[in-house]
Formats: structure tokens, sequence, C-alpha cells
């Protein structure tokens, strides 16, 4: 949706519930469902698989809670079952999870006035899928810090009571019910749409898709997302510069 | 049962998380940012969601090996259209999700 086209009825409608708390919270969750939808059959997945390498309930709460980031905790779990040390599991973490830097850097502007604690609290909850939900919003105009914060708070308390859950009942838990596998590809499809605001994007998407896709048969693990997104933003503003240039 | 050992990786593995997740939002949050940085940012987006969307499409397996017609890139398309049209993102979770499970049911994918 282009920018700055909110009429201005919207945003005073915004500005009007900006200060009731209770409607803050109740945008801020509602935006989080399709995340939540996503995250429950994984989280379920993830606490199975932990319990089965030997974790407790409260061991997976807690990873859930200190980490909330799913592929390095699926990791680190199937690592620390084949007998990895902490260092190369930690390690190995911190590569995997590196791509939160350019989510995390292109969040920023939105968050300019914000204070360093807020922002501290907020920068716990960017995850792909928040990042993602949150800058369209933010693109939109329909939304502010608070609500963002609240929509990744909403989000973790998903994660990490379905990651608990799994772990203590996951076993009975049929797999794969109602393609609910799909849920975060779906929302993926979706949040790139609203990104395709012009041919400079449309474009910068496929040179980073296909690079990305290139990348990831050549090297295992997901290094390519970062390579393959800095490699095509960085094109992509080249061709926009050149463009202008002229 | 909370054992010391574990206490300690996930200590590790959450502070290496975090880093990445706040110092960028920290220090970029509090100034404002040269006019090219803003554009390249901007751009930054559709680049990270195409990436992480098309190796999920047409790949498959550890180690990965490409596999251009699998079922998630077959719902891809409708689910893709459908978002171009309505803009709806539970709408779009939804159909996915349906289109998912119906290509499983009767497509036999």
């Amino acid at each position: 949706m282009p920018e700055s086209q909110s009429s201005p009825a919207d945003r005073s409608r915004v500005e009007a519930s900006a200060g009731h708390s209770g409607s803050l919270f109740v945008a801020g969750s509602q935006a989080a469902w399709p995340i939540c939808l996503g995250y429950v059959p994984i989280g379920l997945a993830f606490g199975v698989l932990a319990q089965k390498a030997g974790f407790s309930m409260p061991e997976v709460g807690l990873m859930s809670v200190l980490v909330f980031a799913g592929s390095a905790q699926f990791i680190g779990v199937a690592m620390w079952q084949g007998g990895a040390g902490a260092l190369a599991i930690v390690a190995t973490t911190f590569v995997v999870n590196l791509r939160h830097v350019l989510m995390s850097s292109s969040l920023a502007p939105y968050l300019k006035r914000c204070r360093p604690g807020f922002v501290t609290v907020f920068s716990y909850g960017v995850t792909d899928e928040s990042f993602a939900v949150n800058l369209g919003r933010f693109r939109d105009q329909s939304w502010d810090p608070k609500r963002a914060l609240i929509l990744n708070q909403a989000a973790n308390a998903c994660w990490v009571v379905s990651t608990v859950a799994g772990a203590g009942a996951g076993q009975f838990i049929p797999e794969r019910a109602f393609g609910i596998d799909y849920a975060l590809i779906a929302m993926f499809l979706c949040l790139l749409v609203f990104q395709l605001r012009g041919r400079i994007y449309v474009m910068t998407g496929l040179i980073a898709g296909v690079l990305a896709l290139g990348l990831s048969l050549l090297v295992p693990g997901n290094l390519h997302v970062v390579t393959a997104s800095i490699a095509a933003a960085t094109i992509g503003y080249a061709v926009r510069d050149r463009k202008r240039g002229t | 049962m909370l054992r010391s050992q574990v206490i300690w990786l996930c200590l590790g593995m959450g502070a290496v998380t975090f880093i990445p997740r706040w110092l960028p939002l920290l220090v970029l949050s509090q100034r404002d940012l040269p006019r090219w940085l803003e554009r390249w940012l901007d751009l930054i987006p559709v680049a990270i969601l195409s990436a992480l969307i098309f190796p999920a499409l047409f790949t498959r397996g550890e180690p990965r090996q490409i596999m251009i017609l699998s079922r998630e890139a077959l719902v891809a398309l409708p689910t893709f259209l459908f978002a171009l049209r309505t803009r709806s993102l539970g709408g779009t979770v939804l159909v996915g999700m349906l289109l998912y499970w119906l290509a499983e049911r009767f497509l036999g994918f």
C-alpha cells in the first residue's frame, strides 16, 4: 500500500485510540494471530523434539524465553543431542541469527524518538515474522511502536506456550493437520506482496530470491538469507540511483 | 528439572541472539540516518522476504536439493494471487493452508 495515503480520518482514529491501553492491546495482539497460527505447529514440533533429546519442560520454556528464535533452537537441540559442546552450539546460534541485524536496522527508522530502554525491550522480540508484520503495518501509518511491541510480546507468548506444550504433550497431537504447516509461508507471501510497491522492489525481490535459492543449495545453514539480501538491496540501490542521476 | 549446563547453554544462545537484534536497533534509532542508508534499508525487507521464501518453496531436505515443482511452490501461486487481489494477511494465511491441505489430500503431492 502506498505510504502517505491513509486518510485524515484514519489518522485521527489512530491518534484517538492511541491513549487507550485496552485498544492498544487488542490491536497489537490481533495483528499477531497469523504469526501465532504459524508458531503453534512449529512450537509443538520443537517441544516434542527437545523432549526426545532429553530436555525437560522447564528447560524448553527457559530456552524459548531466553532465545526466542525457532531455527536456532531446532539446530541447538539437534546439536546437543549429537553431543556437541555448548560453545559450538552458541557459535552456530550466532551465525544462524545474524540475519536479525538487517531486520533490526530496517525497523530503526520507525522507532526514532523511542527511549533506549523501550528499544532494548522491543529488540528482544524481533523475529523474521514480527519484523515482517510490523514493518508492513508501519508503512501503512496505522501503527506505532507500542502496538508493535505488543505484537512482539504476543508472538513471544505463543512461542513459549506452544514449545512447552509440545514438550509436555506433543506426542498426542496429530502432525500436519489442516495445512497448518503452510501458515508461515502463506503469511510471508502476503507480506511480500505488501512490499512490492514499484518495479524496483519487484526487481530487488527477484534478485534476492534467485540468489538465495542458488546459495542455499551450495552452502548449508542459512547465511544465504543475509548474503542474498545485502547483495540484492545493493544492486537495487545502484539501479535506482543511476536512474535518478540521468 | 533444570540442569545447570542447560541454563548456561540457554544464556549463551540467548546472548548471541539478542545482541544482533539489539545493537543495530539501539544505535540506528537514536540518530538521523544518512539518506543513502535509509534508501538502502528501504530495499532490505523485500529482499529478506524473497530470500526466505524462495528456498522454502523450491528446495527440500537437508542438505537442500532443488525441487521446482514442490507442493509448496504449486500452492504458492494461487496464494500469491489471492494476496495481490485482497491484500488480506489473515485471509491469505487461511487460503494458503486450505490449498496446501487440499493439494495433499486430492493431488497426492
